[in-house]
């Protein structure tokens, strides 16, 4: 049986995921990792923007917080500074937290503050209906690019790195076992900590660009084997339909780390646990 | 108790700190800056959070994230700011946040006139965020009265779980008047309610207390439960259900139906008075004058100053209306608490509403150049 599935709460299921949306493949993965991690959640708290990724926090039994669309970086900061006794995790999309909520992204890496940031990259807005997102490739095709994408999409572990977060890395949905790891690494980080998951949103991204179903498109983002756990360097290159290639590679792993005072320890306040650096 | 010489910002950071402020998130914008630059200073020293965020946005998002964390928390900002902050004002309200918000009124819209003194604020206080919401705004009318009403403040928000806006004008904010600040007794400051109940999976954070308001936990206390901006049950599960709703939106609206009667209006000369005046915040000092100087000239003056915005309570502003024949709202706006006067008057009552716009305060002659252009016309007789 799944350890983590103790820490669901039955009564919100069911959940409003879609078939073949890789969400679900993370929370699976942020349950276990919870589990096994801590005893009791009771000073655990998720922190959510808005969107689908977003919804998944409510699916777990601990102090969770549903917030408004881009600023759960900024409800984490003040309770993580009320509150540095607690743990806190941020789970945010790419619209939210790339899009909408880039603003707070950067600062919350630049301040350091001791929380981890899971962002669900699905390279679209799924829950309003598949628009172009800050993380869509350029030429894809998206509700609100139908001539193609002419925009150039962020990187964002690179964004979060450059603005200064201590702990940077990606995983992808369609590999548990890394994203795992990935996930215990950032918990175990002191400072601001950023993961990058690449998941998929196949009712639209993938129905737009001919990706086709669910383990289609996660199978599309990667053809990691076991041995590689970081700078996976070899995404297939996929062609649009008109022959554009929309893919890019990005590396995957444990991308940037470094070791900087948090700003709960600069305060020098009470109660921070977690380190004295 | 030394006497001081400080300014409404200064107050309004020193009442935060006697009220006890734990949590301060802002950012820079005039005419407020000097709350934060006060708490920066201040909170520290007294084992207080100080953060500068990088918006409005976030700020008071902080602010929230600190507050479910247990702390007592605040912001300030101005007009441009205020505006940027109503999704969160909004987000507080449906989730019961305890908060305090000030807004230190300038002229608007957009960048308007920095930073001189304007009420413009009144109605984005009341409908700023969108959809339906009640609201709790306050007004004060001077220096100690800003630090007394900050208190107030905090009192209102953690009671009753909900976001309170203090609104104040340029002018009160950088006014300094001489001071004795009395900290209020431990008694005299009121706490958040605690859950009645043991953590469990049938516990209901939003069941409401006899208060119609919810009591939720602080994070971090051992209970596990979910806090959203979406309409949710007592569970504080989302639903779409319209009866839920109905219900939710209902206790929101009655839980803050007493904050009228727990910070009254002042009644200065009112009694007997047939001329009144109906004004708040710095106007409020000019129109007291204007009435001491209309009693001189025998005319029967009087002023009915609301210290509480929104809500309105309807008895009350139609019994302390009922004796007057003529009503002057004068506010520095184009009359934004004025139609809610004309919509609770006594209908014998006439309601005349005197704006003024461009970022001056109202003068006293003003005020008294209107009461005689009016009665000349005959305006006290109906």
């Amino acid at each position: 049986m799944n350890p983590g599935k103790a820490l669901l709460r039955p009564d919100m299921m069911p959940h409003i995921l879609c078939p073949g949306c890789g969400h679900g493949i993370v929370l699976n993965v942020l349950i276990r990792v919870l589990a096994r991690r801590y005893a009791s959640l009771d000073k655990v708290a998720l922190v959510a923007g808005i969107g689908c990724s977003s919804r998944i926090v409510g699916y777990i039994d601990a102090n969770t917080l549903h917030t408004t669309h881009g600023r759960a970086l900024s409800f984490a900061t003040g309770l993580k500074l009320a509150r540095p006794d607690m743990t806190v995790i941020v789970v945010t999309g790419d619209g939210d937290g790339l899009g909408i909520g880039g603003n707070h992204l950067i600062h919350a890496a630049r301040r350091n503050v001791d929380l981890t940031c899971i962002l669900f990259n699905n390279e679209t807005y799924g829950m309003t209906g598949g628009q172009l997102a800050p993380t869509t490739v350029t030429q894809a095709y998206t509700t609100t690019s139908p001539y193609g994408n002419r925009e150039r999409a962020f990187d964002a572990a690179l964004l979060a790195t450059a603005a200064g977060a201590t702990f940077v890395a990606r995983g992808q949905a369609f590999r548990p076992d890394l994203l795992d790891d990935l996930l215990d690494q950032a918990l175990d980080h002191r400072g601001f900590s950023f993961v990058d998951v690449m998941t998929d949103c196949t009712e639209y991204f993938g129905r737009k660009n001919a990706l086709g179903g669910g383990s289609d498109l996660l199978f599309s983002q990667s053809r990691s084997d076991v041995e590689v756990t970081r700078d996976l360097n070899e995404w297939p290159q996929l062609q649009d339909p008109h022959g554009f290639a929309i893919r890019e590679t990005l590396a995957m792993g444990v991308l940037h780390e470094s070791d900087r005072p948090t700003l709960e320890a600069v305060m020098g306040l009470s109660g921070y646990r977690r380190g004295e650096g | 108790m030394a006497a001081e010489l400080i300014s409404g910002n200064e107050a309004c950071a020193r009442g935060a700190i006697a009220a006890g402020l734990t949590f301060f998130a802002g950012y820079p914008i005039s005419p407020s800056s000097e709350i934060a630059e006060a708490l920066a200073r201040l909170l520290p020293a007294n084992q207080g959070v100080f953060i500068q965020m990088e918006d409005e946005m976030s700020s008071l998002g902080a602010v929230l994230g600190a507050s479910l964390g247990g702390a007592k928390a605040m912001t300030a900002t101005s007009g441009p700011g205020f505006t940027l902050m109503q999704e969160h004002l909004g987000y507080a309200g449906l989730a019961e946040i305890p908060c305090v918000v000030v807004d230190v009124m300038r002229v608007g819209p957009s960048t308007g006139v920095p930073t001189a003194p304007s009420q413009g604020d009144v109605m984005q206080a009341r409908w700023g965020s969108h959809g339906d919401r009640a609201t709790v705004a306050l007004v004060p009318a001077s220096v100690p009265e800003i630090y007394q009403m900050t208190i107030t403040a905090f009192n209102i928000a953690e009671r009753l779980r909900t976001p309170v806006v203090l609104l104040y004008d340029e002018v009160l904010a950088h006014m300094r008047e001489r001071v004795e600040l009395q900290p209020p007794a431990e008694s005299a400051l009121w706490e958040r309610p605690r859950a009645s109940a043991e953590p469990g999976p049938r516990f209901q954070p939003y069941a409401a207390n006899r208060e119609l308001t919810a009591q939720l936990p602080n994070f971090g206390e051992g209970y596990h439960f979910h806090v959203t901006g979406l309409m949710h049950d007592e569970r504080g599960y989302p639903t779409t259900d319209p009866e839920t709703v109905r219900r939710l939106m209902a206790r929101l609206d009655g839980k803050v139906e007493p904050v009228p009667g727990w910070v009254p209006p002042e009644r200065y000369r009112l009694d007997d008075a047939d001329w009144v005046f109906v004004a708040y915040g710095i106007t409020a000092r000019v129109a007291r004058e204007a009435v001491d100087r209309l009693r001189e000239s025998g005319v029967a003056a009087g002023l009915y100053r609301p210290r509480v915005l929104w809500p309105v309570a309807p008895g009350q502003l139609s019994e302390q209306l009922g004796r007057a024949r003529t009503v002057v709202v004068a506010e520095m706006n184009q009359g934004q608490w004025a139609d809610v006067v004309a919509r609770y008057r006594p209908a014998t009552v006439r309601v005349l509403s005197q704006g003024k716009l461009g970022g001056e305060p109202f003068t006293t002659e003003e005020l008294l150049g209107l009461a005689q252009e009016l009665t000349a016309k005959g305006a006290t007789v109906l």
